[in-house]
């Protein structure tokens, strides 16, 4: 098959980007997204151009580092699939693309399609665990959690960071992300001794990495390639006006979790 | 927002409440909005707890624009460079009309001040004769078309914020947590549905 | 070069308690001067580094991902092992180190392995106690599946993404001491050398994979945990970005290699659709369970799948292992599929993959049984293929996975470079000639929350921190000629893509030190990776500059390192006279077609010392000593 391609360039963080057109040719339909950009950046070699940057890593769906906003969708037009997981019979031939990187301020463009997603790092070093020093741990099996919380706990944790929620969101907030590490600690009964110091300082690192403010559209949930429901944000929500009313220094100190 | 939000949302209420008395007939009608000065007696002055309900609404009105100012300069803040094209998914157009519909609310309100509240708009407003000033605004085509389409975008705005509200506010608990969307919207349209029938009815010449 | 195994003496049982007790300790206060380096941070470098630090050293972690979270464990499926009996199956530390070393076909430490057992169920109650969601039983207990090869019920998952959710539980662990500021962290930067002086390992050399900048990094101790080398092969299992880098360099600078021609070759992975396939991707193994796995009995058949009757059907399988069948364990699943498309009766596009047929098991099972089942499975099979597996019978063929080899590492998981250590996958130490399903996520745990951060305690308290710092002259060497290599990878004005020829290594290493080897065959692939390499050098093209984010410069330099390493693990697999777990020789089998190993001559280890580029490695043999398990024929029939 045949696929037009516009890809957004940008040789650096502070410089211009522009979108190119590629014509591409010979597209196999059983290529997934990134090997059709392996074989353009192949061709783009060979002629001595500058091959197109874009993360990427475990091509299967789980490590989060690929990203791309195809046409106006992060990650393309297929529900609950990462761009390493889309594959080309997923688009008619003669198919024209706009690719471009995510776009938010906390996440700075390193280089075309790439990104700096150290924002959301920096919100889980600011209280998105449980502290348990290793070797202090009880036996597993004397802490008991309900199937549905386990179950629960589980849809909010399979969250992968690639950050197309952020990518999708017209106000480019990180709440999903958030509430989604905010769900799965706080459901665990683990969880509970820094549930309101944990919320508290992840609220206030996003705010501080320069994300938007949800306002519930929902276009994360939809960009989502692990289907991560904005209930969990609801969630958050309750969970941070709780702490708030019930810690209220800890929001005025904003220290999350990390008290060594 | 929520918090404003859900202020604005009682008034809305209650002025729907207050003003489907209108179907009760005139003397019902000017009766309750007699009323709202003298409720509160004899504690309250004449008009007092009226003043003490408008200060909060407007203070309300000012939060939740000031809200929406500044979630909305946060949001311009948060993607400096826009997408060519974002295509949405999952949103909604009341949910994308949130801020626009805002703004046309509050250019309705002024305008709704003036024609029922201050009469400058209203060639035949008497002052005190409230079901009068309002069957004679309405009976005039365009201004209940106005008043219509304001209700619509009522509805649009409500339906967005009761269902924005539940969410910011964590009130997502099962069993009631899966019919946000559905609850949201029969308010919205139940709301602007009740606010719609006076219009039509004064058109329809059940009131007169 | 001595290679000291350093196991302690004893009873089996009583070895690491004891060797524990007699550890040396560093004083607290003195902990905060030492600086330690852990490369990497999947389960065993997240988890290192972050018990490290929690002890009070002065930690640094690299990786080259743009986050610690993106390491390759995340893409672990199954799950973890541990000896926990909670199935009350009659579980035991002793039956979970059998099983291990049985399984890896009695090349691993006994010693090693039994310490492994031991340890399993702590990384149950740790990884709890960080809020790992594993599934649960309706009581609110933890539950259980069973996994290939054993007969007991131990294995701890979270759906189908275990491997996501323990690296996450590092992952946090790690943030947290990043936040408190006692590791930090470099991510996008890669290890390209390790710096040693007087014989100790003092600190690595690194680019910054954004601005290029090549940095020296100092510490008293370098902990190497970088994962297995699979991608050698080109297409495999592993990340884009897995790589034999950082524990070649290290091995280059003094670092024994083990049993580098061990690696694994897994079953159940989607074949590949053309030639512009970029890697392989693995499918749960549970598959087999109810799946039966055939080709047609005729070469060449072209009719589909449904339109062939059961008679010409060769459930090959079920036909060689009567009493196992369709979950014969993965080294022997695999070689099979081989040999019926090397007969010419393999299906799908270009031969290359056997059905893995479910229609029996949805006609006694019903739709409804088997969606629940393998739902997720068949929606990603259906993604990648674009054929349903309800309909069609899914295709699957073997695919290099996991790589049991590694450096050579003695109890204390230091490598025979002083104050060097791999962990993980990166070292050679407990799966022999074969892993275990769901043992990968359990050693590389072992390793990083229980067992360096004890061990390397020993080494640090007797060596004085010396302050090295990275001005010192060897820094200032290893960076220039780390620096030089860069510029001759950038000079090369060739005119083959890095890939081009990644894809051909791969191709040489498939065909002749893949599933099965021969000598004559090994031979070749040594003589053409020779040519290979230097063609690499002569008529590469990587492009762009040294100075910014240039992913064919990184790609380079691994594919560099691959083809240096290749050699190497040809050698290994040549020298090794004898068929055992995943190194199958075609010249030493049963006459069924088994392996058939060579205790007698080959019951050791093979570390290799570096010689110098094109010189003849040397080996050294670290003897295995079984006192408790008694040595046997695997027999799966």
């Amino acid at each position: 098959m045949r696929v037009t391609l516009h890809v957004w360039r940008q040789p650096g963080p502070e410089l211009a980007g522009v979108f190119v057109r590629y014509d591409m040719t010979d597209v196999s339909p059983d290529m997934s997204f990134l090997e059709m950009l392996d074989v353009l950046n192949q061709q783009l070699l060979a002629r001595q151009d500058d091959p197109i940057a874009f993360d990427h890593d475990c091509r299967e769906g789980i490590c989060g580092a690929c990203g791309m906003v195809i046409n106006g969708r992060p990650h393309g037009p297929r529900r609950a699939t990462t761009t390493c997981q889309l594959h080309m019979r997923s688009f008619p031939d003669g198919a024209e693309l706009w690719i471009e990187p995510w776009r938010a301020r906390a996440f700075p463009v390193i280089k075309d399609l790439v990104v700096d997603r150290g924002a959301f790092d920096r919100i889980i070093q600011a209280g998105g665990f449980i502290t348990a020093r290793t070797g202090s741990a009880p036996e597993a099996n004397s802490l008991l959690v309900p199937k549905a919380d386990a179950d629960l706990a589980m849809d909010a944790a399979a969250c992968i960071g690639c950050g197309a929620c952020v990518a999708a969101c017209p106000n480019a907030s990180a709440m999903l992300f958030v509430a989604a590490k905010v769900s799965h600690l706080g459901l665990l009964p683990q969880g509970q001794p820094e549930r309101a110091a944990r919320v508290v300082g992840m609220v206030a690192q996003m705010d501080a990495e320069g994300f938007g403010a949800c306002s519930n559209h929902g276009e994360c949930m939809a960009a989502c390639p692990k289907e991560i429901s904005i209930d969990f944000i609801a969630r958050l929500n309750r969970d941070y006006l709780k702490a708030v009313v019930s810690h209220p220094s800890s929001v005025v100190r904003g220290d999350g979790g990390s008290n060594g | 927002m929520a918090v404003t939000g859900v202020i604005l949302f009682l008034f809305v209420v209650a002025h729907l409440l207050g003003n489907l008395k209108i179907f009760e007939g005139p003397a019902a009608f000017d009766a309750y909005a007699e009323g709202l000065r003298t409720v509160g007696a004899p504690f309250f002055g004449r008009g007092w707890l009226l003043w003490i309900a408008r200060v909060v609404l407007i203070v309300a009105v000012l939060a939740h624009m000031w809200a929406a100012i500044e979630t909305t300069r946060a949001s311009w803040r948060a993607r400096p460079v826009s997408y060519r094209r974002l295509e949405p998914v999952e949103t909604t157009y009341a949910a994308r009309t949130m801020r626009w519909g805002g703004v046309l609310i509050v250019v309705y309100v002024i305008y709704h001040l003036l024609d029922f509240t201050f009469g400058r708009v209203n060639p035949s407003f008497v002052p005190g004769d409230v079901y009068h000033n309002v069957v004679a605004s309405l009976r005039v085509g365009p201004v209940a078309a106005a008043y219509i389409a304001a209700m619509v975008v009522l509805g649009l705005h409500l339906y967005h914020g009761t269902w924005s509200a539940l969410q910011t506010l964590g009130l997502n608990r099962p069993p009631t947590g899966g019919w946000r969307r559905g609850v949201a919207a029969a308010i919205a349209v139940l709301i602007a549905g009740a606010y719609i029938s006076i219009p039509v009815a004064v058109l329809a010449g059940m009131l007169r | 070069m001595e290679l000291r195994s350093r196991i302690p003496d004893g009873p089996l049982e009583a070895k690491w308690e004891r060797h524990r007790s007699g550890i040396k300790l560093v004083n607290p206060a003195n902990k905060l001067k030492h600086h330690i380096l852990v490369v990497g941070s999947g389960l065993a470098g997240a988890s290192a580094a972050a018990s490290l630090a929690e002890l009070g050293y002065r930690v640094s972690c690299f990786c080259f991902q743009d986050s610690p979270r993106r390491a390759h464990s995340i893409a672990a499926q199954g799950g973890i092992n541990a000896a926990k009996n909670y199935q009350n199956d009659g579980d035991s530390v002793f039956r979970l180190f059998y099983d291990t070393i049985k399984g890896g076909d009695f090349r691993s430490r006994e010693a090693n392995v039994y310490r492994l057992a031991e340890i399993s169920a702590r990384i149950i109650d740790q990884c709890t106690a960080q809020g790992v969601p594993f599934a649960r039983e309706y009581g609110g207990l933890l539950a259980n599946r069973s996994f290939g090869g054993v007969q007991v019920s131990r294995t701890f998952y979270a759906r189908g993404q275990t491997g996501q959710q323990l690296l996450l539980g590092a992952y946090q662990a790690l943030s947290r001491q990043i936040g408190i500021g006692t590791v930090t962290m470099y991510p996008r930067s890669e290890m390209l050398d390790l710096v040693v002086i007087d014989g100790r390992a003092r600190g690595i050399i690194t680019r910054d994979l954004i601005s290029g900048a090549v940095s020296a990094h100092a510490g008293d101790a370098v902990v190497l945990a970088t994962g297995g080398y699979s991608n050698v092969y080109y297409l495999s299992t592993n990340a884009k970005g897995c790589n034999v880098t950082a524990i070649w360099r290290a091995h280059k600078r003094g670092a024994a290699f083990a049993n580098p021609g061990f690696t694994q070759i897994h079953p159940t992975c989607i074949p590949q659709t053309g030639a512009h396939q970029s890697k392989l991707t693995l499918m749960s193994e549970s598959l087999r369970n109810d799946g039966r796995i055939w080709v047609p009995k005729r070469q060449g058949e072209t009719r589909p799948p449904h339109q062939i009757p059961e008679e010409d059907r060769d459930y090959y399988l079920e036909r060689l292992y009567p009493s196992y069948g369709n979950l014969a364990p993965r080294d022997i699943a695999s070689r099979r599929a081989k040999e019926v498309c090397d007969e010419g009766r393999g299906v799908g596009p270009g031969g290359h993959g056997v059905y893995l047929d479910l229609r029996d098991a949805i006609a006694r099972l019903g739709r409804r049984v088997i969606a629940e089942r393998y739902g997720n499975l068949f929606e990603m099979y259906q993604r990648i293929t674009g054929e349903d597996p309800f309909q069609v019978p899914m295709r699957i063929y073997p695919a290099p996975h996991y790589t049991m080899g590694g450096l050579w590492v003695d109890y204390n998981l230091m490598t025979t470079v002083d104050g060097l250590y791999a962990i993980g996958e990166a070292n050679f130490s407990d799966h022999g000639a074969n892993r275990l399903g769901a043992s990968a996520l359990m050693q590389g745990l072992a390793d990083g929350y229980f067992i360096l951060p004890y061990t390397i305690g020993d080494y640090l308290a007797q060596a004085k921190p010396v302050t090295v710092d990275p001005e010192h002259p060897a820094f200032h060497q290893i960076r220039g000629e780390v620096a030089e290599r860069v510029r001759r990878l950038l000079a090369a004005s060739g005119r083959k893509t890095v890939d081009a020829f990644h894809r051909e290594l791969g191709r040489v290493m498939w065909d002749k030190c893949g599933m099965s080897r021969n000598a004559a065959g090994l031979k070749e692939a040594m003589g053409r990776i020779g040519q290979l390499r230097d063609e690499f050098w002569r008529d590469v093209h990587v492009g762009g500059r040294g100075e910014e984010l240039n992913q064919s410069l990184e790609h380079a330099g691994r594919v560099a390192d691959f083809f240096e390493f290749a050699e190497l693990m040809c050698q290994d697999a040549l020298y090794r006279e004898e068929s055992c777990g995943c190194h199958f020789r075609e010249e030493y089998q049963t006459p069924e077609g088994e392996a058939k190993r060579d205790d007698e001559r080959f019951g050791y280890v093979a570390a290799w010392e570096f010689a110098g580029l094109g010189k003849e490695p040397v080996l050294h043999k670290e003897p295995l000593a079984f006192e408790a398990v008694h040595l046997a024929q695997r027999s799966y029939k």
